[in-house]
């Protein structure tokens, strides 16, 4: 074990615990607490340091020189500890090896070859809208819409056959449950790691793969060398780890959005253009993807401390996605603002390589909603869903009325 | 209300990525000289891999594009060398001859048409100022431990650039001065085909051409070349005001030359949904009806620049009169 750094230096000592339920239930009191306490806290629990200001988590995040990936982004540090599974060769590498997949994936999802999706998902969301409400109008908004469409459209533009696709969900939760420490939401997905991940590898081989699909694209990297096709499998489950939980979070996190401000919902159905400005306001306010870690590979001053070479330091994307010091009236879902700029999907190299498909997907499901859709509201409490790095519902019952 | 949106929205445009300051400007052979360039305000500049190249505006709106030759740890700076064309159409001469240190130039990208793939060894072909994108390809491939050499020929030693860094790899480098040795036979030198090899050339249109046909037993692929052909723009750069029109909603709106063309849309109250700002994550991405568009961005090949259907407005801006957008 380190010792807490030395007083001289030393930042504000808290010793909350960001993924207890307690927080992870309501999280917005500790991250204000966090971000007033100062540019770097130190959170004894765990032994790490911690930035929740919009200026740090920013600076941290486009700084991969001094603040690496390589060791793992969640509380692990994969130098001194073995990884879950072989790690990510994006999310959890650095440059030089870094590149060549990142380069490969940004191409694949990248926003001109989704422009031939754009017709075929608007066409879907408008299917799955109709199918919805000729069943009626009030229903739970996790399963009938945000867990609906992206299960609907994503496995089939990856490529995958129909069978297993259930396992998506769980392999999505349990991954960014292992970024957390090995609490209980890590127990209860241990005993299902090996089904899931069998069937996620499985999936990622050229031949279980349509021959039309992003996979299909990144094994087509692989015949031309712009990776080597023992990376290519590894490409592909990052598709499948996070492309699939996170996109449903941040869609049930917009239909909660309208839900509370019925006012923005008006708004949107007057102008459905605002569909993307609307998708990235509420990544702004919930941030679907709340924390992530670095390992500093240098000292690094932040604030008045300098953190020393190999620490741990936590982002939490989802304060600075409301530190007052960058956002006006942060807690508010606006349309009228400008989000350009949040860290929802990250900023700098390791930026979600996938934003794209996101807001495609979330475009289409908006356009299809403000087409026939006159007023959303809540009919019940709706229901936290906790993981330690994901902000998810369990439960969000509603009621449309149509036009 | 939106007063902090507002003054953080001035404190981004301060951070000016579509300009470049040059800091230092060094001798580094015979009618070579190495730039090093910083963004303005002494911050990051976007990241880039080896192979990269950078688009630079020139005085009177020339664009030349230079491979980035430095180091990429170093997040603040790039360097590029320039070789003294006296026959070429005058942006050599220019930076040779005018350029100081202090002097602001546009910039464009970092792109990348000549990426590193992943492979156990490498081998490495430069012609004169064609080391320049090899020696972070040279770098990356030692950080790797990736087995690798290089054939580095030239006209006279003395013409030779960065002879001096190169000289620590020992026998990985053969450097071959046409004036002492002759032609090389690059056949000879680049030995039998390996597969799993691939080999990076980058020089003269005759060395690359020669190159080809050295490579022709190698299998398919394994031959990545760049030629650094001058972009043929339509028109230089304009250092003039131009005008979007936004077709749906039938607007107009000024782009002076020192705002973006984002900054001009929010200014007019049109608010494209925006991320990185250096052209890089492609967020903004913006379809382009009629027009011709200056592409400053990191992210279109050169065909889908040719297409001309589509721009980053963060920092690509208009080489036409009028740009009409989808917007």
């Amino acid at each position: 074990m380190t010792l807490a750094p030395s007083p001289a230096l030393s930042p504000p000592i808290e010793d909350v615990d960001p993924f207890s339920h307690e927080v992870l239930e309501d999280p917005l009191p500790m991250h204000e607490r966090l971000r007033e306490a100062g540019p770097l806290v130190y959170l004894s629990r765990y032994d790490v340091f911690a930035v929740a200001r919009y200026a740090e988590v920013h600076a941290a995040l486009v700084d991969w020189q001094e603040f690496e990936s390589g060791a793992g982004v969640g509380l692990s540090n994969f130098r001194t500890e073995e990884p879950w599974r072989p790690p990510s060769l994006l999310l959890e590498a650095d440059p030089p090896r870094h590149d060549a997949p990142r380069r490969v994936l940004s191409r694949v999802l990248g926003p001109r070859a989704l422009r031939q999706l754009h017709d075929r998902w608007t066409a879907d969301a408008d299917q799955l809208v109709d199918q919805v409400l000729s069943a009626g109008t009030e229903f739970d908004a996790v399963p009938t819409l945000s867990e609906a469409f992206p299960l609907r459209v994503f496995p089939d533009a990856v490529g995958l056959g129909p069978e297993g696709r259930e396992h998506l969900l769980p392999y999505g939760d349990h991954a960014f449950n292992a970024f957390g420490p090995d609490n209980d939401l890590v127990a209860k997905g241990a005993p299902h790691v090996a089904e899931l991940s069998g069937w996620v590898g499985e999936q990622c081989r050229r031949e279980s793969l349509s021959a039309d699909g992003f996979g299909a694209a990144i094994w087509a990297a692989a015949d031309r060398g712009e990776i080597t096709p023992q990376q290519a499998p590894f490409v592909v489950r990052s598709l499948l780890t996070a492309g699939v939980d996170t996109t449903v979070h941040a869609l049930s996190a917009i239909v909660h959005a309208f839900a509370t401000n019925p006012d923005q919902w008006s708004r949107l159905v007057a102008d459905p253009a605002l569909a993307r400005v609307a998708f990235d306001e509420a990544i702004r306010l919930e941030s679907p993807v709340q924390t992530f870690f670095r390992t500093t590979t240098t000292d690094v001053r932040i604030g008045d401390t300098v953190v020393p070479a190999g620490r741990k330091v936590l982002m939490f994307l989802a304060a600075a996605n409301r530190d007052p010091r960058r956002w006006t009236d942060p807690d508010r879902f606006d349309l009228s603002r400008d989000p350009s700029g949040h860290v929802g999907f990250g900023m700098g190299l390791h930026q979600c390589v996938g934003q794209h498909v996101a807001r495609l997907e979330a475009e289409a499901v908006l356009t299809a909603l403000a087409r026939r859709v006159r007023t959303i509201e809540l009919t019940g409490t709706p229901r936290r869903h906790h993981n330690n790095t994901l902000r998810a519902w369990a439960s969000v019952p509603v009621r449309f009325t149509v036009a | 209300m939106l007063a902090t949106e507002q003054s953080s929205r001035a404190r981004r445009s301060g951070v000016d990525r579509t300009m470049v300051r040059v800091a230092e400007k060094t001798r580094v052979a015979e009618d070579v000289v190495t730039l090093t360039l910083t963004a303005p305000d002494g911050g990051r500049l976007p990241d880039w891999t080896p192979g990269a190249h950078v688009d630079l505006t020139l005085e009177g709106g020339l664009t030349r594009q230079y491979s980035l030759c430095g180091d990429r740890w170093a997040p603040s700076s790039y360097r590029v060398g320039v070789l003294l064309e006296p026959t070429g159409r005058g942006g050599s001469r220019h930076v040779h001859e005018q350029l100081e240190p202090g002097h602001l130039l546009g910039l464009g990208g970092p792109r990348n048409n000549f990426p590193l793939v992943p492979a156990g060894s490498y081998l490495f072909v430069a012609g004169g100022i064609g080391i320049t994108p090899i020696l972070p390809m040279i770098a990356q491939a030692e950080l790797l431990g990736a087995d690798w050499r290089l054939l580095y020929v030239g006209r006279r030693r003395s013409s030779m650039a960065f002879l001096d860094e190169l000289s620590g790899h020992g026998d990985r480098v053969l450097v071959h001065p046409r004036e002492e040795f002759g032609r090389l036979d690059l056949a000879d030198a680049l030995g039998r085909p390996r597969p799993g090899t691939p080999v990076y050339g980058c020089g003269p249109a005759s060395l690359l051409t020669a190159l080809e046909a050295a490579c022709a037993d190698w299998p398919a692929r394994a031959l990545h070349t760049e030629r650094f052909v001058a972009a043929e723009h339509g028109a230089p750069v304009r250092t003039t005001p131009f005008e979007v029109e936004l077709h749906r909603s039938r607007r107009r709106v000024a782009v002076a030359p020192d705002v973006s063309v984002l900054e001009a849309l929010a200014a007019a109250g049109v608010e494209v949904l925006s991320s990185c700002r250096q052209g890089t994550c492609g967020t903004c991405e913006t379809t382009v009806l009629a027009g011709v568009p200056d592409h400053r961005d990191s992210l279109l090949d050169d065909d889908e620049r040719a297409a001309g259907d589509c721009m980053y407005p963060c920092v690509s801006r208009s080489l036409s009169d009028r740009l009409v957008l989808d917007l």
